[in-house]
């Protein structure tokens, strides 16, 4: 009796929905136009309205601008040390997230506060603790005022949390079972990370690496005290950004601006393939 | 040649998991590890793979001392309740995952990869991912994973207890015909006494962190060494202080029979061939009693008819508290 009862509804239900394959109903029809009307406002009018002033203001102009030997220095300067902060925070932020998780040690909560506070804290005044600490009047002897050490220092600083919060969630359901399964077919400790704990891993480690790598080429506040803007020696493209905005020229700045967009979406979809690649693996 | 678990203790916190347990496991049988949920056999498994420490004790596998080996080198297969696969990988790479780590010849391995997924039924199933597999498969696939590094003994943990009733029946004689094909000395925990007494050949009752009985499943059934054993393998009924099979008692309709226990049916139930009765006697609870359809219709019992009951000849009896008198 109570499985025909539970049948009819699951039948009626699958029949409702299947003719009309493509169609959507009345509530998710709505819902699919607010999505794609706010994502639009936010996201796809701003990204084309940068493309579209670095095209009004010409070929030439940008070719002038991204070759201008003090833009394709700070460029430069942004997408290699991001590129390095990220990848330390591949290695860093997954052992942090690993202790965190399976560690039990004194101040472990603690810890696990005070990671978002480099997250949290208004990026200028990250800066301001950043040049206390490393800058001419260190306490600690440590100067790196207006120095590479100094952009590469702050992006470590901002990003730090990314790959830790990814990592950490994925860490936790992380089923025990398959661990101790690889163990007694003989796998060591290493090899049991390798090849079953990384794959599962890997999605939350590249989506991290993806936010930590996009936060660091547009990183502005905490790296401008530290760094000193020096140009050709630790200008970032953000800066140069603002410079060709306040000088007036604002087809170079939105040069500037398609071209880090091209490398973020270029990193992205490479951290996409990679992690693929790796989940696939084992 | 067999596993040896000489005085093994072991503790979480307060609880006493284990309490100085020794038992010998013997070589290429199929031995359940039987009790109540929280008893024991899952640590004393776990203790055997090297998943677990124990407090204090030893264990020797086939000989070998293994009680500080990592589980990496005690050659023991484990299969887990929750199947425990490795989810990113093809099932030919799960069952492969041993013979890989232990850097056989590729064609030994894909050769040896296709014996046992043919062993399991699953070569078919070679490509898919565990998740495109029924939880019946994806135990089959994690023993074939298991059997592949040729191990000393297979553990298996409440191997059946996530499947649905029909399933775990089928593969609970499926592991029956495998042992008889492969004779791995092998191991598995149940709290399920059907389970144990039509697939093992030895069981090891365990409560409590004891050892209640070890024996074969007639020995159990037919000799139970207390009434925690008694009551476990089957119903049981007290009749004038004694443990008895409710299928076991005759239903007299006359007091000839010497030391018969006068009551009055209260109750009677029929479900299907049988004819379950409650009788009240003298003393408290009231006995219950199953007959065949037949028996009952012989006797002609109702609600209320005056009835003698007697042990059948024969039948296994155990007095209600022997842990104060037996040892």
């Amino acid at each position: 009796m109570s499985t025909v009862v539970t049948r009819v509804p699951g039948r009626v239900a699958r029949r409702r929905r299947s003719p009309r394959t493509g169609a959507l109903g009345v509530t998710s029809g709505l819902g699919l136009g607010v999505a794609m009307l706010w994502f639009s406002l936010l996201v796809l009018i701003p990204l084309t309205a940068v493309v579209a002033t670095t095209v009004g203001g010409g070929w030439d102009s940008f070719v002038a601008a991204l070759t201008n030997e003090q833009t394709a220095a700070a460029v430069r300067l942004t997408v290699e040390q991001s590129l390095l902060v990220t990848a330390v925070n591949v290695v860093m932020g997954t052992a942090i997230a690993w202790v965190l998780v399976r560690d039990r040690f004194w101040g472990r909560a603690a810890l696990d506060v005070v990671i978002d506070i480099p997250f949290a804290l208004p990026t200028i005044v990250a800066g301001l603790v950043l040049l206390a600490l490393y800058g001419p009047g260190s306490p600690l002897g440590v100067d790196v005022a207006n120095t590479g050490s100094a952009v590469f220092l702050a992006l470590a600083f901002v990003t730090l949390p990314f790959v830790v919060r990814t990592v950490q969630p994925v860490l936790e359901e992380l089923e025990h079972d398959a661990e101790e399964a690889a163990a007694s077919l003989g796998a060591t400790g290493l090899t049991t990370f390798r090849r079953i704990i990384l794959p599962s891993l890997a999605p939350a480690i590249a989506a991290g690496a993806a936010l930590s790598f996009a936060r660091g080429i547009s990183e502005y506040g905490s790296l401008v005290l530290l760094s000193g803007n020096l140009p050709l020696k630790t200008e970032v493209a953000s800066v140069r950004v603002l410079t060709y905005v306040e000088n007036g020229d604002p087809a170079a700045a939105a040069a500037v601006a398609t071209i880090m967009l091209a490398v973020a979406v270029t990193v992205i979809v490479l951290l996409d393939v990679l992690q693929r690649r790796v989940a696939r693996r084992g | 040649m067999s596993i040896e678990v000489a005085g093994v203790s072991k503790r979480f916190g307060d609880f006493v998991a284990l309490d100085d347990v020794s038992v010998t496991i013997p070589s290429g049988q199929l031995t359940a590890l039987l009790g109540p949920s929280g008893g024991g056999k899952s640590t004393l498994l776990r203790i055997i793979a090297g998943l677990e420490s124990s407090d204090t004790g030893t264990i020797h596998i086939e000989g070998t001392e293994a009680t500080h080996l990592p589980a990496q080198k005690r050659n023991v297969g484990f299969v887990f309740q929750h199947y425990a696969a490795f989810k990113h990988m093809s099932v030919a790479k799960n069952v492969a995952f041993g013979l890989e780590i232990r850097r056989r010849p590729k064609n030994e391995v894909r050769a040896r990869v296709d014996e046992l997924l043919r062993l399991v039924h699953l070569q078919q199933f070679a490509h898919r991912l565990p998740a495109q597999l029924s939880g019946g498969q994806r135990q089959r696939m994690a023993l074939a994973r298991a059997l592949a590094v040729e191990p000393t003994v297979l553990l298996l943990d409440e191997p059946f207890g996530a499947l649905d009733a029909k399933v775990r029946k089928e593969l609970r004689d499926w592991l029956r015909r495998l042992h008889d094909e492969v004779h791995v000395t092998t191991v598995f925990v149940t709290h399920d006494q059907e389970e144990a007494l039509e697939v093992a050949d030895e069981i090891v009752v365990i409560n409590e962190g004891r050892i209640e009985q070890v024996g074969t499943p007639d020995q159990l059934y037919d000799e139970p060494a207390n009434d925690f054993v008694m009551s476990f393998l089957g119903p049981v009924t007290r009749l004038d202080g004694e443990l008895v099979r409710p299928h076991d008692l005759d239903v007299l309709d006359h007091d000839r029979v010497l030391g018969a226990t006068p009551g009055t049916v209260t109750r009677v139930v029929r479900v299907g061939f049988e004819v379950r009765l409650a009788v009240r006697t003298a003393v408290e609870p009231d006995v219950s009693v199953v007959l065949t359809r037949a028996e009952a219709r012989g006797l002609g019992v109702d609600v209320g008819s005056p009835v003698w009951l007697v042990p059948t000849r024969g039948a296994t009896t155990v007095p209600v508290m022997p842990r104060a008198t037996a040892g």
